[in-house]
């Protein structure tokens, strides 16, 4: 492969040498070998194992994020990886030694079938699969259904701002953010530890959402946003402070990859060990440095067993939406190149998002609504800002409400305007307008999908709402005169 | 169905829908606004002062053809002068016919055109001989690092010797979405993190370079080509089907297919990737022989002649390049820290 740096090897067109019958375990050199990992390197059963599990461990014991006995809620999708990272996490708590893990685990599960449209037999079905599949662990396991999502209106948006505060007050002592967190927040009646079914407008509600998405790709976007605010959420009730995901280093390198197609850029956030955006609670991937092989290799060995559910885009065609692509491209590269995965990884590490220039590095800028990540609004005279102009001066997709606004930038409502919007005369008249300003690049390019905002959840709606009020009412608060008797007292004003 | 009036002049009928926002115009309004959109780029950009010499890198592709063209249309406004800046690579059956055509246009824009051939400047090594020399050692496939490394010195070179003190290449967006695309599957961080933006300002004595039709999308590339009758050489190079750039640029066709604003976007995320600073390469110097901007002790273009020169072809593409500063019998002290790449004497695209 051209890869940067590579050396001088053999060509191409032969393959690495295939392991001989007689050859032994190349680690402990006795063992009859099981497994070959990478190009030629065979373990043996232990070897593997010892292997796999170390990996693990060096990658919670570098990044000393996780305190002891902190409550760590992990997250289980079903799927291999994070099957796998459950069953390392219960290896390691349950060791009798000097290195045992010193956390107080909880796993959650969230049901996607909503968004899937599987009818309510099967998602009961495939629940209860689960739910076998933990029951002796002995574990708090919390199910948290997607249509929660929607009844937890009044809450949610407090908990961002509670988020915001906490992650400018107390940026470094994560462990002290959560006494304060769970001080601010008016304490919401804990919902039960296993949530009861979801009522059938929720679970309509939410089939109405995904099917008015145009999209496979904007709907797999909006699908991992609102399952990232569920699990926060879940983890702010029940007072967890980091959750662990079971991405592993092949899922990474595609999500790394959707992320760049997708405008967001490097996605540093996405992919690195730690993700701090959400300020009290920290989003950690104890599993990035394990490719799928080797889990897939794990998980057969020693059965750990997993579930499958189906997702968004489960029988999909490959050229449905940008994740499948892209999935099936850096497979089939893999195949032919098996250092790529490695490469794109490696290379993510080395790439950070630039800022905004000149802008100082204390100040975080304002964030966006849905994946909070610092804006990268362009202003009018980028490039891409001026790409995406000539692309969106139109006056047949425009809302006829925009074109009266000055041609060179472009309005807010399908472009990406600048500060100036704010001052635009169609921003009270058109909502949708309010909440596309607050969105970073990539998610105003996935709300192009959604022709009207309404069936959004309430909470995203409401949060919108708050922080457009609060933007306007600290513009006009260089104007407003220190007077007692006149001063201006709007109504919900934060 | 007849087909509907053209947006912009509304009297003649449209004949063609632009790809980005599907607008229907007719074709003197398309390339009416093609070339605004040129000329906005290059104002708001400031990337060519009046009075720029300038010059265009022409290979009789369809790209440098509708630059030139583009350019050439809009100097009065600019205030600018061009030339074209054509590079003779020695690739037997392709170069010839290209340059054939460059010859055609320039006679017909009545354009001063120098030809710079790698065979003239690079001691007579033609990219069929380098192709052969890389073949010989099994790796045919890196003939096209060669290309380019010795493509943009020859480009430097054939502006000098007309006095320009501007470069302009015609890559449009999808060579910038491919480019970011080939990176990253490459690991080339630090190629990643310069290349976003319009163009370089030209570090080292280096001419500032840039692209003026960054954000045209190759489409629109070509129908202005067609609406203009543009005659230009349509072929590819020999030697592209082993370049790693297809790979790069198959992905970029499906993007565009699943969602159409996928090259802009790549061309967003683009803009904003910076090295980690743990990661940032320390600041170049100078090369020993030619003096240009290097990181290293040679510059990528004398380490790569170098290499082809001893008989040893890979030498300057990898990791342990230890042998590049001796001239004794060449033997691989050490391994050299695996950083980032060595830059080339210009930087990067």
């Amino acid at each position: 492969m051209c890869e940067v740096g590579e050396d001088y090897r053999a060509p191409a067109g032969q393959p690495p040498p295939r392991p001989g019958r007689e050859q032994k375990c190349v680690k402990c050199k006795e063992g009859l070998p099981v497994v070959v990992i990478r190009a030629g390197d065979a373990f043996c059963r232990d070897c593997f194992k010892a292997f796999y599990v170390h990996k693990f461990r060096a990658v919670l014991g570098k990044n000393r994020l996780i305190f002891p006995g902190e409550k760590v809620l992990l997250a289980w999708s079903g799927g291999p990886s994070s099957s796998s990272m459950l069953w390392q996490v219960l290896e390691g708590l349950s060791r009798d030694s000097a290195k045992r893990l010193r956390f107080v685990p909880g796993v959650v599960y969230a049901d996607e079938g909503a968004a899937c449209g599987q009818s309510p037999e099967d998602r009961a079905k495939t629940v209860a699969e689960a739910k076998a599949g933990l029951a002796e662990r002995r574990l708090p396991v919390v199910f948290s259904l997607p249509p929660s999502v929607l009844r937890c209106s009044a809450r949610e948006p407090v908990g961002t701002e509670g988020a915001y505060k906490a992650a400018v007050d107390s940026f470094l002592q994560q462990q002290h953010a959560l006494g304060e967190e769970q001080q601010s927040l008016p304490c919401p009646p804990r919902p039960p530890i296993r949530a009861g079914p979801p009522t059938a407008g929720q679970t309509e509600a939410l089939s109405t959402l995904f099917s008015s998405v145009e999209t496979l790709t904007a709907k797999e976007e909006l699908l991992r946003t609102l399952r990232t605010h569920l699990i926060l959420h879940v983890a702010r009730t029940h007072g967890y402070s980091k959750v662990m995901m079971g991405d592993s280093c092949t899922r990474l390198a595609i999500k790394l990859m959707t992320s760049l197609a997708l405008g967001r850029g490097p996605s540093s956030w996405s992919a690195g060990f730690s993700d701090e955006r959400h300020g009290d609670v920290v989003v950690v991937r104890p599993m990035r440095e394990h490719t799928l092989k080797e889990v897939a290799f794990y998980n057969r060995l020693f059965a750990v067993p997993s579930v499958f559910t189906p997702a968004v885009d489960t029988k999909a065609p490959e050229k449905a939406s940008i994740h499948r692509l892209m999935e099936a491209f850096i497979l089939r590269l893999q195949a032919q190149f098996p250092s790529t995965v490695s490469t794109v990884y490696r290379t993510s590490e080395k790439l950070v998002k630039a800022p905004r220039d000149g802008c100082a590095a204390g100040t975080p800028g304002p964030r966006c609504l849905l994946c909070m990540c610092v804006l990268d609004v362009d202003t009018a005279d980028s490039a891409t800002a001026f790409g995406a102009q000539t692309s969106s001066q139109l006056p047949q997709t425009q809302p006829p409400v925009a074109q009266a606004e000055a041609p060179t930038v472009s309005c807010c409502c399908t472009g990406m305007g600048a500060a100036l919007s704010a001052f635009c005369s169609c921003r009270e008249e058109d909502p949708r307008a309010r909440v596309i300003e607050q969105l970073c690049y990539g998610c105003r390019v996935n709300m192009k999908d959604l022709p009207s905002l309404d069936p959004l959840p309430p909470y995203i709606l409401a949060e919108a709402q708050l922080r457009s009020q609060r933007a306007e009412a600290e513009q006009i608060q260089e104007y407003l005169l220190e007077d007692r008797e006149d001063e201006d007292a709007r109504p919900g004003e934060s | 169905m007849p087909a509907p009036q053209c947006a912009s002049c509304r009297k003649a009928r449209a004949a063609l829908r632009r790809p980005r926002s599907g607008q229907a115009l007719c074709g003197t309004c398309f390339c009416a606004a093609f070339e605004a959109e040129v000329l906005h780029t290059v104002v708001a950009g400031r990337l060519l002062p009046p009075g720029a010499v300038v010059a265009v890198g022409a290979s009789g592709g369809k790209d440098s053809t509708v630059l030139a063209h583009v350019l050439r249309e809009l100097a009065p406004r600019l205030a600018i002068s061009l030339h074209l800046v054509a590079v003779d690579e020695g690739i037997g059956g392709y170069r010839d016919a290209a340059l054939a055509a460059v010859r055609r246009q320039a006679a017909r824009w009545e354009l001063p055109l120098t030809v710079v051939a790698y065979a003239e400047l690079f001691g007579g090594w033609t990219m069929d001989a380098v192709a052969r020399s890389t073949a010989g050692s099994g790796r045919s496939r890196s003939c096209c690092t060669f290309c380019g490394v010795l493509r943009r010195r020859a480009l430097e070179e054939g502006a000098r010797r007309v006095g320009a003190t501007h470069v302009v290449t015609g890559h449009n967006a999808d060579d910038m979405a491919e480019t970011v695309l080939m990176n990253f599957l490459r690991g080339d961080a630090g190629r990643l993190a310069r290349g976003g933006g319009l163009g370089s300002p030209g570090e080292g004595g280096a001419l500032p370079r840039c692209r003026p039709l960054q954000l045209a999308s190759q489409k629109e590339v070509v129908l202005y080509a067609h609406f203009r009758r543009l005659d230009y050489f349509s072929e590819e190079c020999v030697y592209a089907p082993e370049a790693f750039r297809g790979h790069a640029r198959e992905l970029l066709k499906l993007l565009e297919a699943a969602r159409p604003s996928a090259v802009l976007d790549l061309v967003h995320s683009a803009e904003r990737l910076a090295l980690a600073p743990a990661a940032r390469p320390p600041p170049p110097g100078a090369c020993s022989r030619c003096g240009a901007l290097a990181s290293r002790a040679l510059c990528q273009a004398c380490a790569l002649l170098d290499g082809l020169n001893r008989g040893r072809p890979r030498l300057a593409i990898g990791k342990g390049r230890g042998g590049l500063d001796e001239e004794g019998p060449p033997g691989r002290r050490g391994s050299q820290p695996s950083g980032p790449p060595a830059s080339e004497p210009i930087p990067g695209f």
